[in-house]
């Protein structure tokens, strides 16, 4: 589904990622952990053409995608959720998710407001509700409700658990495993390994932007020392 | 004043006050999108009145013809502002901003040739509305039955923007790129089609604004600066952004300029629309229904700033001393004016780029200083020397005073109060007719016998105009410097290490502005005269040009800046009639071609090759 090969970014003259190298397959959670400032987000951005690449591949659904503006991406079924969230804080709920719309796509679930408010059941009961006036944990939602309007193949997802209360990451949780169970690709970056134990199939763990273990989670769960050395705080 | 002259007056107000806001409404929606400040947006509503009465007298002066006419103008200025958005701006996005504002001055200088050719020099007079020229009878006075259509018209296209925005998935868009438009792009959302169409819909309203007016207005080719100024005028105080406010601000400005009107101060009508502004932001700095801005998003930092190596300045210098050996009188002139506005460029330059505040309004302290050096020297009757020293400082004057408020707002708040004290310079300085002449300016404004050859006063430019320059970079280099440029980058952070930001911007906006004064004084005397075009919007705009075209971000930039569109300028003018439409042509191309301005993009060229 998404492949990525040698990938370098920079961000001005900072040479953030040298050469991450990961794959997400059909149906797949993948998790990408790594402590802060270890490349995670500016990963996510090279994928989705919000850094430029300055080298390397990312192939999706069968294409390269690596030259092409973000909304191409997009359009192709490729979602993003941004870590910061970035609701838009003047529309109401049903305008954010009206602004992620896209048409339906072969290959992908597809998603209105109705079955979206059935995933979040918090959203339906302030539709009309402007997204500056949301708890950080009901704009996590709407973030990624709005993505999941584009009818994506697959998300990128980062970090979605971050700064939300113990009891919404659950929830949360429980929503991520409910879109894999629709057929959904997922990539996401964390920091929290338990979050990532609950609902992933296979992690990568990134440092200084180069991939140092990719594995399933039972491979990261009986290795202690690679805990330790990359993720342990 | 009698009730009856009370209300008709206010439906003048209110009727002249449609326009107003259909134009400021495009140019707060395109602003709001695309954080572009579309100098261009008066050149549009020119464009629409221009339209407007061709195709009247194309499809005959029937009210079919008439409103046809009007629809047609304002939808082919739409398609005008398309082909600008295609053409020009969708090249520039990921310019820094100042260089986007370059392009649409440049926009401009295109606009105004092209109505000059096609419509010629002659104020064109309009049919009035076919059968809407009966007058209607309020409280015994009569009023144009159009103007009470007018009145009407305000509101409708308030409303009908508001469903547009409000109500559409079109609008939601808008209002999310206002945001945050690079996460419109990554949900899937083609960023040039929605600015395209963002442009046409701005470009309409501004041409509708102009179409509408054809029987109350003649067209004329200055309409472009001072619908922009008014434009201006309007989106801040009724907050950028805001449509309300923009509608709230247009009624409160048309209906206070038809009270002067009205009321035998008709010489106010020029100042009181930037009194009220003035007055708006120093109470509300966002303007009267504004918010301040969500996410300042900008794009990267600045570099920092390199002194001018030794050298390179020693060999300038010695190439501009020679340049009187050459005996060409015409060359000594043109570097005489080439050193004024290198001056008055690197001042500009002095608090738009290091102290991070853009003027749209410098020219009021070069003219303000050539105004000063010429009065003190005919009028208080001293001797010139003492006359070209002091008038600096009564320029600076100026600068404490308008400076003071000024630095109480930021970004493009801050520019269009300074272009509104620059506004309330020129028309004091053009309607004081016992003190300044007027429009006709002062003459006989020369230097003292020992300067009077070309050469000579050549000489003492280039030594004013560099020390000037010299002590301004010196400036930029001192703790004063850095303590403009921390401001400039991290106003909070320069502030909580104990910095007054305010007391330095207001220093630096003073010094400017004394040494503005300076190259303002030095070039009246050169010329013997000086009118108020010094003062004007197109000196301003000259001003920004320059320092534009060389690069904000390098310190030699302006000078290159002002060396070129100085000569540019001057050279176009002896071949062309439609110099400033080749001048647009020439700057368009280096926008494109060099988005860091001339200087910037030869370094960037320089560092490309150097390491090859």
């Amino acid at each position: 589904m998404l492949r990525v090969t040698d990938l370098h970014a920079f961000y001005g003259r900072a040479h953030i990622l040298h050469g991450v190298s990961l794959e997400a397959n059909a149906g797949e959670v993948v998790a990408l952990l790594g402590r802060n400032g270890a490349g995670k987000t500016t990963a996510m951005k090279a994928i989705m053409g919000l850094v430029p690449p300055a080298r390397g591949e990312v192939a999706f659904a069968g294409a390269r995608i690596d030259r092409l503006p973000p909304y191409r991406i997009a359009r192709m079924g490729l979602g993003y959720v941004p870590e910061e969230r970035r609701i838009f804080t003047e529309l109401s709920v049903m305008e954010n998710l009206e602004v992620g719309r896209q048409a339906a796509r072969r290959g992908a679930p597809t998603w209105n407001a109705d079955r979206l408010f059935k995933l979040f059941p918090n959203l339906g009961r302030m539709r009309e509700r402007p997204g500056g006036r949301m708890s950080g944990g009901e704009q996590q939602m709407l973030t990624i409700a709005r993505t999941l309007m584009g009818n994506p193949k697959c998300v990128l997802l980062d970090e979605p658990s971050e700064g939300l209360a113990p009891i919404i990451v659950h929830e949360m949780a429980e929503s991520i495993r409910t879109l894999k169970g629709e057929g959904l690709s997922v990539l996401l970056c964390e920091q929290n390994l338990r979050f990532c134990e609950a609902i992933a199939d296979r992690a990568y763990i990134i440092e200084k932007g180069q991939i140092r273990f990719g594995g399933t989670m039972a491979d990261l769960a009986a290795n202690a020392s690679l805990r330790e050395q990359y993720l342990s705080v | 004043m009698s009730y009856a002259s009370f209300v008709i007056q206010l439906l003048n107000g209110l009727a002249a006050a449609s326009s107003l806001f259909l134009v400021s409404a495009g140019l707060s929606l395109i602003f709001g999108v695309t954080r572009i400040v579309n100098f261009a947006h008066g050149s549009l509503y020119m464009l629409g009145l221009y339209g407007a009465y061709s195709l009247i007298e194309a499809l005959g002066r029937t009210p079919l013809g008439f409103w046809s006419a009007v629809i047609l103008a304002a939808l082919a200025v739409g398609l005008v502002g398309v082909v600008i958005e295609v053409v020009v701006l969708r090249r520039i996005y990921r310019a820094p901003e100042l260089f986007q504002l370059l392009a649409t001055f440049a926009i401009v200088l295109v606009i105004k040739d092209v109505a000059l050719a096609v419509w010629g020099s002659e104020d064109l007079v309009g049919p009035r509305a076919p059968g809407l020229a009966f007058p209607v009878e309020i409280l015994g006075r009569r009023i144009p039955a159009y103007d009470l259509l007018l009145i009407v018209i305000g509101p409708v296209v308030l409303a009908a923007m508001w469903l547009l925005l409000a109500r559409t998935r079109w609008g939601a868009l808008v209002r999310a790129a206002t945001q945050d438009r690079e996460m419109v792009g990554a949900l899937g959302v083609d960023q040039a089609r929605l600015f395209t169409s963002v442009f046409f819909v701005g470009a309409v309203l501004a041409g509708l604004g102009g179409a509408l007016q054809i029987p109350r207005e003649p067209a004329n080719l200055d309409l472009d600066l001072s619908v922009i100024a008014d434009a201006f005028v309007v989106t801040v105080v009724g907050g950028l952004g805001s449509l309300g406010g923009a509608f709230l601000a247009a009624v409160l400005i048309g209906v206070a300029k038809a009270f002067c009107i009205g009321f035998g101060f008709s010489k106010l009508t020029l100042v009181v629309e930037f009194v009220i502004m003035g007055l708006v932001l120093v109470m509300r700095p966002y303007g009267l229904l504004g918010k301040p801005p969500a996410t300042a998003r900008f794009g990267e930092p600045a570099p920092p700033l390199q002194p001018p190596r030794r050298w390179p300045v020693v060999a300038w210098l010695v190439a501009f001393a020679v340049v009187p050996l050459l005996g060409d009188r015409y060359i000594t002139v043109l570097m005489t004016d080439i050193a004024c506005f290198a001056l008055f460029a690197v001042s500009l330059h002095f608090i738009m780029g290091p102290a991070g505040m853009v003027s749209f309004g410098h020219a009021a302290y070069f003219g303000l200083g050539a105004y000063a050096g010429a009065l003190l020297f005919k009028k208080a009757g001293l001797p010139m020397e003492l006359a070209l020293v002091l008038a600096p400082f009564v320029a600076g004057l100026f600068a404490v005073v308008y400076g003071w408020f000024c630095v109480r707002l930021s970004g493009v708040y801050l520019a269009m109060l300074t272009l509104a004290f620059a506004q309330i310079s020129w028309s004091v300085v053009f309607q004081w007719d016992e003190l300044t002449a007027g429009s006709n300016g002062l003459v006989g404004v020369w230097p003292s016998m020992w300067l009077s050859g070309k050469p000579a006063y050549y000489y003492m430019t280039l030594a004013l105009c560099g020390l000037g320059i010299a002590l301004l970079w010196r400036a930029l280099f001192s703790p004063f410097g850095y303590v403009l440029r921390a401001g400039r980058d991290s106003p909070l952070r320069a502030e909580a290490i104990g910095i007054d930001l305010r007391a330095f911007q207001w220093a630096a906006f003073v010094l400017a502005g004394t040494l503005a004064g300076l190259a303002g004084a030095v070039f009246a005397f050169s010329k013997g005269s000086i009118s108020p075009s010094s003062v004007s919007i197109a000196q301003s705009t000259d001003g920004l040009v320059m320092v534009l075209l060389g690069g904000v971000e390098t310190l030699t930039g302006p000078v290159v800046g002002a060396a070129i569109f100085t000569w540019l300028r001057d050279t176009l003018a002896r071949e062309t009639e439609f110099w400033r439409a080749a001048l647009g042509v020439v700057i368009l191309l280096i926008v494109i071609v060099f988005p860091q301005g001339l200087v910037g993009g030869l370094k960037a060229l320089y560092a490309r090759w150097r390491p090859a």
